[in-house]
Parts: structure tokens; sequence; C-alpha cells
């Protein structure tokens, strides 16, 4: 009964693991891909009164006309990026339908897409729904799983249609300079290729500003189509609101396939959107609480002898078990069952990162403590 | 060093190790620094929050008390202001603007303990033009911590 290429998705694997845990709501769980904070007052506030006023139809297959506007003005003032309200942004539920209206709408049967791993497990799963073939570039610990310039311009002969950037990234926290984007855009420019950039983490950027892969050029931001929302920044996950800005062409007919598929996202979620746009000091105040989170979970993590490289941004780290002689799923199971503490093992972010583990810091600097002591603890007794 | 007041007013009991992990300073510095906002008077005590309306006996109760008064020539409020923040019953004590002077926040055993306060104590002051005692009926917020049963937290335990 049910299509091949969907029977053929692979499992992620850690199924089971998971399972596990949503079956254990007592443990402390550094699992966790969104924000723990609750969407702003003011955000919900906004939400409520919407309902209050009757906001309950559909709105425009590309969303409301006010909140594109604010997303534009917004790319304007932070990134120096023009996009037209009117025919080059879409609003999207959350970035994940952004992506597969990305996907959906350039992908043709067999047309390559290059993921980079570790990926956001969405990624190879939604290229193969809309029946595009995946291509690993995979990024190295020693390169700070950062892409390497030589293996790009491999991984480009291979002539893919597109390429799926992510930074700041999940599972990793890894980020680009501009100049390391330059450095990648200089190979990609050569080619025909679409980047589509997930950038959902932007404002959850610590060192460096972050750069917005269209804000590179004229020609890259043609050939970009820019992803992002409010899950993560606003801590709105709950809400599903999020944005697709490209060229009017594929903007058109990401729209088209969004007018007969989903129509739109949630009314009362766009008007909440629209608040969040004003939300600034609420946003900062949350990117500096998980600043002083990453600063100590970081360091507290290499103490005990996960070695953690400094995330850019977001609020993951990637760390190494590699000192001991335990794979992450097993660090993972026993670390759940001994010591009730959840994280996510690598292997679910791609091959070969089985020494390797997701520790979120979207969790209260109590419980980041204590389950520091408890990961301290399990690994002096391995 | 303003990050170390941040921690400590949200957190009394934070460990001197604690706060060498989250800001990164020396240990020594930072002992230093506190110990000089305290001679300062800048940290001016360490208290707890208590949600007495979880403990079922003994509760109290607590009052605002608003109150007018008049200033005196040369130093304004300030010498009819201590005559009231003296007395012990009295938690706080501010200056407002509008339409009375002194706000209180008084505490006492029982209702009559309050009122006999202000009718004994506070109202035959001299200076004292009027009172309105307002007594709190629950609490829902205080410092910045809702006290009320609030939800939180219905994040599924593990997602990518």
């Amino acid at each position: 009964m049910i299509a091949k290429r969907i029977k053929q998705l692979a499992p992620s694997g850690i199924r089971e693991f998971f399972d596990l845990v949503l079956g254990m709501p007592e443990v402390i769980s550094l699992g966790v891909g969104e924000p723990d904070f609750v969407t702003p007052w003011r955000i919900r506030e906004k939400a409520i009164t919407a309902i209050e006023e009757g906001f309950t139809s559909y709105t425009s297959n590309s969303g409301l006309f006010g909140l594109r506007k604010g997303v534009s003005n917004l790319l304007k003032k932070k990134y120096a990026v023009d996009y037209c309200p009117d025919k080059e942004i879409l609003i999207t539920v959350g970035v994940s339908q952004g992506l597969d209206l990305a996907l959906r709408a350039i992908l043709n049967p067999g047309d390559k897409v290059v993921v980079v791993s570790p990926y956001y497990v969405a990624y190879p799963a939604l290229v193969e729904i809309s029946s595009g073939e995946v291509i690993y570039l995979t990024t190295r610990e020693e390169d700070g799983f950062k892409i390497n310039l030589e293996d790009l311009k491999e991984v480009v002969k291979l002539k893919p249609k597109a390429i799926i950037l992510n930074y700041p990234g999940n599972p990793t926290g890894v980020s680009y300079s501009a100049l390391e984007l330059k450095n990648i855009w200089n190979i990609l420019s050569k080619e025909d290729i679409v980047v589509i950039s997930d950038e959902t983490y932007d404002e959850l950027t610590y060192n460096d500003k972050h750069t917005c892969f269209s804000s590179l050029d004229k020609k890259a931001k043609a050939r970009t189509i820019l992803l992002n929302g409010f899950s993560k920044g606003y801590a709105m996950t709950g809400f599903r609101v999020g944005f697709a800005c490209g060229d009017k062409e594929i903007i058109d007919a990401m729209t088209k396939i969004n007018s007969f598929a989903m129509l739109c996202g949630p009314i009362i979620s766009q008007i909440a959107a629209s608040e969040a746009l004003l939300a600034r000091k609420e946003v900062s105040l949350m990117r500096a609480e998980y600043r002083r989170r990453r600063g100590f979970v970081v360091k507290e993590l290499n103490r005990v002898g996960l070695v953690t490289v400094m995330p850019e941004g977001a609020f993951y780290c990637f760390s190494s078990l590699k000192k001991f002689k335990i794979n992450a799923l097993d660090f993972a199971n026993k670390l759940l069952m001994e010591k009730k503490v959840a994280v996510v093992p690598g292997k679910a972010f791609g091959k070969g990162l089985d020494s390797f583990i997701r520790i979120s810091y979207a969790n209260s600097l109590e419980n980041l403590k204590e389950s520091v002591i408890r990961i301290e603890d399990l690994l002096n007794n391995l | 060093m303003e990050d170390i007041l941040e921690f400590l007013e949200n957190n009394a009991r934070i460990s001197v190790e604690d706060l060498v992990k989250l800001t990164g300073k020396e240990k020594k510095d930072i002992q230093r620094t506190i110990k000089s906002y305290e001679k300062k008077g800048i940290i001016v005590k360490y208290r707890t929050v208590i949600n007495r309306q979880k403990i079922k006996a003994d509760q109290g109760v607590s009052a605002l008390i608003e109150v007018k008064i008049t200033p005196q020539k040369d130093v304004g409020f300030d010498s009819v202001a201590e005559r009231i923040y003296r007395f012990p019953e009295v938690k706080s004590c501010y200056l407002l603007s509008g339409t009375y002077d002194l706000l209180l926040f008084v505490e006492g055993k029982d209702i009559q303990t309050v009122a006999s306060f202000v009718s004994e104590k506070l109202a035959p002051l001299n200076l004292v033009k009027g009172t309105a005692t307002h007594f709190m009926l629950k609490k829902y917020k205080e410092d910045g911590v809702v006290l009320v049963n609030e939800s939180r937290n219905k994040r599924l335990p593990i997602t990518y």
C-alpha cells in the first residue's frame, strides 16, 4: 500500500532509544531540540487578542502581508538584504515546511542534493520524499565540523541540483564567518547550484555577527532560498511559523504548491509572529542566557573529559567520547538508565558519528550543573 | 563584575566555585568583589523568598498602608519617615509621588495585630495626616517569581 520511496526511508537508528526516553518523563533531558523558555508574554498576549478579535480565517497563500513586510524590514536591517514582501517572501509553517516546499519546487526525480553531515535529521528524508538523491558531504572533527573546501569541490563535480546549508547548525552549533562563506560561495557560484540556506538559529549566534548567505552578493541572493523562522530565536516552536525568501520565480513555485497543499499557516500564529518581530529585547535576553549556559557547559564538559569545541551558535554541544572506550548509544543508554540524564547519540545525525553525543543546553543552569555531576560520575565508573 | 550581582540576586546561595565556572573570573577576584559589595552596602543582605501560602499554619497577614504625612522644614519627609520605618512591624517603606506620601508593607500575626499597630502607633503620630490600610488577600507573584501554580515545561523530553 505504501509508496516505495517512503518505505525505503531509513529509520533513524535510535528510535528505540527515543521511545525509552519518552517513557521516562522524570529524567533531566539534554536531548531537547527546542528552547526551554516559554514564548515571551507579549507574543502570547497578541495571540490571545487575535483570537478574541475573531482572527480565525485563512490568510493569503503567501501569508499575511504585514508579516512579510516585517520580515523584509528585519532582513534589511540585520543583513542589508532586500527582499520584496510582495513577491520574494513566503510565510511557511515553520522552517520544516519551507524546506519541504523548496525541495518539491526545484527537484526532478533523481536530482542530487548535497547534505552536509552531521546534519539535521529531516534533510535526507525530505530530499528522498521529493524523489531526490542525497549526496553526503561529510565534515571532519579535525576541521571543527566545518565544510572542507577541497571536499566541496569534489562533491560539486557530481553536478548536484542543490546544497542544503545550516548555520549555526544542529547538531554541532557550528557557524561560518563572512569570509568562510565567501570561500564556499566561490566554489558554488561557478556551478548551477541552488543554495538552500537554513538559518533558523541566526538569532542564537554568540561571537561574530551572523552572515546571511543572500547578503554575499547579488548572484548569491538570486540563487539562494533563505529559510528562517520564529521557533528558536523567539521560543515559538509550537506556533509553527517560518519564512522562505528567494527569487520571485522560486517563491512563486513554492507558493503554488502551498496554495494546494497547505493553503497557509495558522493566522493566529502569523499575527503572533508579527508581534515577535518587535520583541527584540526579549530575544536578546534569551540569547544572553544561552550564551552564559554555553560558557558554563562547554568548560565543564571538557573538564570531565568530553572533548567539546565551543559552538558558535544554536544551543547544542557536539561532544566526543573518544577518550573513553564506549560508543555513544551505549553511553546514552547507561546515562539514561543509571543517571537519569538524556542526550542524543551522534548516529542520529549521520554516519561515522558513533563516538559523539549531542547535548542541548536549552535547559536551566541548575539542571545543567546537576547533569554534569551525573555525567562525571558515570565517566569515572566506566 | 556586575554579572556577579545578577547571579547573586537570582540565587543568593550560589557558591563561589559556581561563579568561577559561570563568569570565568578568578576565585580570589570574585571573593574580593563580593566583600567590597557587602562593605559598600551594595549587597544589603542575603534572603530567601518563601511562598508562605504553601505553609498551612502560621501564615500571618500582610498589609499595604498608604500614609499621608506633613513634610517638615529642612528635612522634608525624611524624619517623619524615620519615625515610621523604625517600627519593626514595618517591613518596607517607600516615599512615593501621587495622592499619598509613604507606602508601607506591614506584617503581623493576625488582622488585630496590624489594626492595633495602625490605630495605636501609626495614626496617632503628630505629622501623620491620614492612613488607608489594604490587607493582602493573595500573592500571585513576588520578586519576579509567580507563586500560584504556573504550568511550565510541556516539552517532549527528546526531540531533534
